[in-house]
């Protein structure tokens, strides 16, 4: 790196502009970083470039995708303008499906009734035509009520032994309880107490194309991921695209519109093509191969559609379903009668998938949340 | 009540002022970090907050942990993280073979009160101290050196605990009270990034991802590591190592590997590398059959063929 020369503004007021910046940029910085981020270039150098950068690299940041934000917003905030003036947000696209408005269905129709009085009849569609009803017809209002029937469906891998112990009836010995139940009988009447594997739900991780393909579903689904991420446990999502992007920390915002909004900020591929081998090859290599696929229950939401080297997705899949406990495949079109996996991509994929199914509506991802939270045959 | 979180009295090493003079000092026990690492080693020693390494297997994570000690002249203690570990493997356990023994001993002799045998059962003298504690307990001119080695591999919960114990430095042992560090440890934690860690705790640390070295940096390692390895040699098999780590392989070498390497080579006699010597020892640097596989598949003369650096260093 190039050592330039930095006028050293108020050293604390500089700070906490330039949090401002990342924070805008999608960084979560708090209060706290801020003020040792302050304390660090104290330490160091504040007139050189480089001591400026490093402090505020490791005060500030916490994981490797934030460099690159990092990066960009400090050339922005200390190497153009300089000091203490907060720059506008760097450019990160910010945006989010908007509803179609060519699906919408007229809010009432209005019909005479038999004694000829105009009656207003509100299509208002019942809870249980909208369980079966294709996301793809939704109208903004019924996305409302999917979001109110979604907070009561819950993901849950399904349960594995872990290697924590908690107190049962029966199991392996435990030295602890045996002892303290003998306190209190003066060491007399030695009672054993046990404990025994504690049992877990596997983690599940969710992978969802949004791609321009997907687009009629993607707003559906990506409701459901955030509903399944904010209900706690063991979960994980990324949406993949032309590339690959963690999207569970955006997802984690409580309110749906925000951190739908907050994922759309991150995902930088939203209705792009697909790549759906590379991104899947990302996965396994990145994430996948070092533990978080290890066991887990993966699920991936597309169409198959795959504009890279389908070959390059037949390897991937082999070496996720290796170190998969279950691979579901969610794709949308499977919903049109007379299916035949003729995406090139999907039927690449499909001879590694143990779960096949729709997801175009409500039902389905019920019967998702039962794919995911089934053991297999031989555990039962 | 004196908190030694409140205690912001830094443990540099004496002598250095400067992230550059700790440069030195860690080159000097054979440690080479760039400008960034050596920046937050000083930061996290001189602001006494716990320092978070992430990075591939092998680039030299816990090493820092290692050599640190060293420099500091003060004991390493090491926690090995794993799947379902827990307070009581991390921090203390009661002995409760010696405990049962002593409750046999106190019926036998009769007479004695049970209050007295009760108290005197979680006296200190039965409790086993685990590294957290030993760290807390540590006496002495220089904090210890505290590793906690792999968090990404324990859960949640354990998590949350270390959380509690890098604000406070002290625990609370229900039968005995409060156990409180004099001085916080320098404290290491590295992961690999098998799950990503919880924010809270990584907010509680400064913060540094350990890249893979770039080639002359590895070179320099190499010939630091195995100075019995030819300059030439060592530039061959760091510039091979580039090339592996482009392939998508189970595992890519890490610095870890590439000394492995180095010193089977250098064992073999070996001045120069050639494809016959790549297959001989292929072993010592990819340990997965798959990954050979690979790498004879892309073709091992290709790893021998033109020079490193290829757009890593200007
Ligand atoms: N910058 C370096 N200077 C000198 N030696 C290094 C350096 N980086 C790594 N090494 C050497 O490489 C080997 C591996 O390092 P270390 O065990 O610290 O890696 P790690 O990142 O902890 O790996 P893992 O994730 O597998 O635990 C050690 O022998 C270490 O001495
Ligand atoms: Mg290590």
């Amino acid at each position: 790196m190039p050592e330039g020369g930095i006028q050293a503004p108020p050293m604390l007021d500089a700070a906490v502009a330039f949090g401002r910046v990342l924070r805008g940029a999608g960084l979560r910085v708090g209060t706290d970083r801020i003020v040792e981020f302050a304390r660090a270039i104290e330490e160091m150098d504040p007139a050189r470039r480089d001591d400026v950068y490093w402090s505020g690299r490791i005060t500030l940041t916490s994981r490797p995708e934030d460099i690159e934000v990092y990066d960009r917003a400090f050339e922005l905030f200390w190497e153009t303008g300089g000091g203490a003036k907060p720059k506008p947000r760097p450019k990160i696209r910010l945006s989010v499906p908007q509803p179609d408005r060519s699906v919408m269905p007229p809010k009432k129709t209005v019909e005479k009734n038999e004694s000829g009085e105009e009656a207003v009849r509100l299509r208002y569609s019942p809870v249980e035509v909208l369980r079966r009803k294709d996301f793809a017809l939704y109208s903004p209002e019924e996305f409302a009520e999917l979001q109110r029937l979604l907070a009561d469906l819950r993901l849950s891998g399904a349960l594995r032994r872990s290697r924590r112990l908690e107190p049962a009836p029966r199991g392996r010995n435990d030295p602890r309880r045996t002892l303290r139940s003998a306190m209190r009988t003066g060491g007399e009447a030695v009672r054993h107490r046990f404990r025994k594997a504690k049992v877990q739900p596997r983690r599940v991780v969710l992978l969802c194309d949004v791609s321009g393909s997907m687009a009629p579903y993607s707003r559906a689904l990506l409701r459901f991921l955030h509903a399944s991420v904010v209900a706690g446990g063991r979960l994980e999502a990324f949406s993949i695209g032309t590339r690959l992007t963690r999207i569970t920390r955006e997802l984690t915002t409580r309110d749906p519109d925000r951190a739908l909004r907050q994922t759309a900020g991150a995902v930088r591929d939203i209705s792009g093509g697909t790549r759906l081998g590379d991104a899947i090859k990302e996965f396994v290599v990145r994430w996948g191969q070092r533990g978080m696929a290890r066991g887990a229950v993966v699920v991936i939401f597309s169409d198959g559609w795959d504009r890279g080297d389908v070959s390059v997705l037949a390897e991937q899949m082999q070496r996720l379903s290796r170190l998969a406990y279950r691979i579901v495949w969610v794709n949308p079109l499977k919903a049109t009668p007379g299916y035949k996996p003729l995406a090139a991509g999907m039927a690449a994929a499909l001879p590694h998938v143990d779960v096949f199914l729709s997801g175009h509506n409500f039902e389905s991802l019920e019967e998702l949340a039962r794919a995911v939270a089934a053991a297999t045959e031989r555990e039962r | 009540m004196n908190n030694a979180s409140g205690e912001r009295r830094g443990a540099l090493p004496s002598g250095v002022s400067h992230f550059r003079e700790l440069g030195v000092r860690l080159r000097e026990n054979d440690y080479l970090a760039d400008e960034g690492l050596s920046t937050a080693i000083f930061l996290s020693l001189k602001l006494g907050r716990p320092l978070f390494l992430e990075g591939e297997a092998g680039v030299g994570k816990t090493e820092v942990a290692k050599v640190l000690s060293r420099i500091l002249e003060t004991p390493l203690i090491r926690l090995q993280c794993y799947e379902g570990i827990d307070v009581y493997q991390a921090v203390y356990e009661w002995d409760y073979a010696r405990q049962l023994l002593h409750i046999r001993a106190a019926e036998a002799f009769g007479g004695e009160d049970r209050e007295r045998v009760e108290r005197d059962l979680y006296d200190r003298e039965f409790l086993v101290s685990r590294p957290l504690l030993q760290a807390l307990e540590h006496r002495g001119p220089m904090p210890p050196v505290l590793l906690i080695d792999e968090v990404d591999r324990s859960d949640d919960e354990f998590e949350a605990f270390l959380l509690e114990i890098l604000s406070d430095f002290a625990v609370t042992i229900p039968e005995l009270g409060t156990i409180m560090a004099e001085r916080p440890p320098v404290a290491i934690l590295t992961s690999n990034r098998t799950r990503e860690v919880h924010d809270a705790l990584k907010r509680r640390c400064l913060y540094h991802y350990i890249e893979h070295p770039s080639f002359e940096r590895e070179v320099e390692i190499v010939r630091l590591r195995v100075p019995d390895a030819e300059e030439r040699l060592a530039r061959q098999v760091a510039a091979a190592t580039e090339k592996m780590r482009t392939m998508d392989l189970y595992k890519p070498p890490g610095v870890a590997e590439t000394l492995d390497w180095t010193e089977a080579l250098v064992a073999l006699g070996a001045r120069e590398l050639d494809e016959q010597l790549v297959e001989a020892t292929l072993g010592s640097v990819l340990k997965y059959r798959e990954d050979q596989q690979r790498a004879a598949n892309a073709g091992l003369a290709a790893l021998v063929s033109g020079v490193g650096g290829a757009g890593r260093d200007a």
